[in-house]
């Protein structure tokens, strides 16, 4: 009877253990795991900054010219990008993340930065949301998200703004 | 006077970036290509002369595509024996990606990666999805951009195996 009781209280032990081993490993790998996107929805307003404007700041000959970085796809970006833009992404993938992390990290915080995708629809795109967090996190104050609601292609290439090709 | 404006205007065209708009391709003869699929077989555009073609661009990170895929891959196994043929081209960096999201998704039609002249011939594939049809002469009859409708994509379909049909019983 005694030996019993033993065999199912180390059995409640061991289930106990067990479980709380299942509990562990999952929230080592929540922790390891990449953080969910942050979608393009969640950038405030005040940050986006309109193509006509973008297009106006970068002919005036006066103005603060931002350092404007892609964060969405290679193979458009070497299609058409902004003249004068760089290449840094994908925002939604750590290649993508740690390219733009690399890019950015000798740079004062006050630099003046606009970051675009338009791989889809605005509300559907995984790339801007994350690459400006990422840029706030690391302490940028001066950082815009170009707004292109449908795409690069409807947004901004077909309303005759400039564009270059090639990587 | 009119020699430094003509001198200006060539100076200003000379120093602008280019401005591109999306070439017009409807009812122009869709661009060759000749790629080879996820699983290493040729596939040649000329090759499908004949069959109506429903041309996908695509990638991994796009989420309106990923809908559109599986009802594209039921659309291949209703409409195939009726000679449609669906192609998917993604524009990912890495096939590797492609082709989980193509096992994932069980897709039964042909998937190859796309190029930057790909994209550039077919007149800049500047945002995702992007659909074209082709009827069975080889000539783009649809183009459709973003999000869209899909039983109007169907729709289409459904009227180009019809029209091709009838034009092959006279």
């Amino acid at each position: 009877m005694i030996s019993g009781l033993i065999s199912k209280t180390t059995a409640a032990v061991v289930a106990v253990a067990s479980l709380c081993f299942v509990f562990a490993a999952a929230h080592a790998t929540a922790q390891w795991a990449a953080p969910a996107p942050a979608s393009a929805s969640t950038i405030p307003n005040a940050q986006l900054i309109q193509a006509e404007d973008l297009s106006r700041l970068l002919k005036a000959s006066s103005a603060e010219k931002p350092l404007i970085l892609q964060v969405g796809s290679r193979m458009m970006f070497a299609q058409a990008h902004i003249p004068g833009s760089e290449y840094v992404g994908p925002g939604s993938q750590s290649e993508g993340t740690q390219q733009l992390r690399g890019r950015v990290a000798k740079l004062a915080h006050s630099q003046f930065i606009v970051l675009y995708c338009g791989c889809c629809p605005w509300s559907r795109c995984p790339n801007v949301g994350p690459a400006y967090d990422l840029l706030r996190q690391m302490g940028f104050t001066n950082v815009k998200v170009l707004y292109l609601p449908n795409n690069f292609g409807a947004d901004w290439a077909s309303k005759g703004y400039p564009v270059a090709s090639g990587q | 006077m009119a020699l430094a404006a003509a001198l200006g205007a060539v100076c200003l065209v000379a120093a602008g970036a280019q401005s591109a708009a999306p070439k017009d391709l409807l009812n122009k003869p869709a661009p060759g290509f000749s790629l080879k699929t996820l699983d290493g077989r040729p596939l040649s555009l000329a090759q499908l002369r004949g069959k109506v073609v429903l041309l996908n661009f695509w990638a991994t990170w796009c989420a309106p595509c990923e809908i559109e895929m599986p009802v594209f891959a039921g659309w291949q196994g209703r409409y195939g024996p009726q000679g449609l043929q669906i192609i998917g081209i993604s524009m990912d960096d890495d096939s590797a990606l492609a082709r989980r999201a193509v096992d994932r998704l069980k897709l039964n039609y042909p998937v190859a990666m796309g190029t930057a002249r790909l994209g550039a011939n077919y007149g800049g594939v500047l945002g995702l999805p992007l659909t074209f049809l082709i009827d069975r002469r080889g000539v783009i009859r649809a183009r459709f951009q973003g999000e869209t409708d899909l039983h109007a994509i169907e729709k289409q379909v459904e009227a180009m195996l019809a029209q091709a049909a009838n034009s092959q019983t006279r």
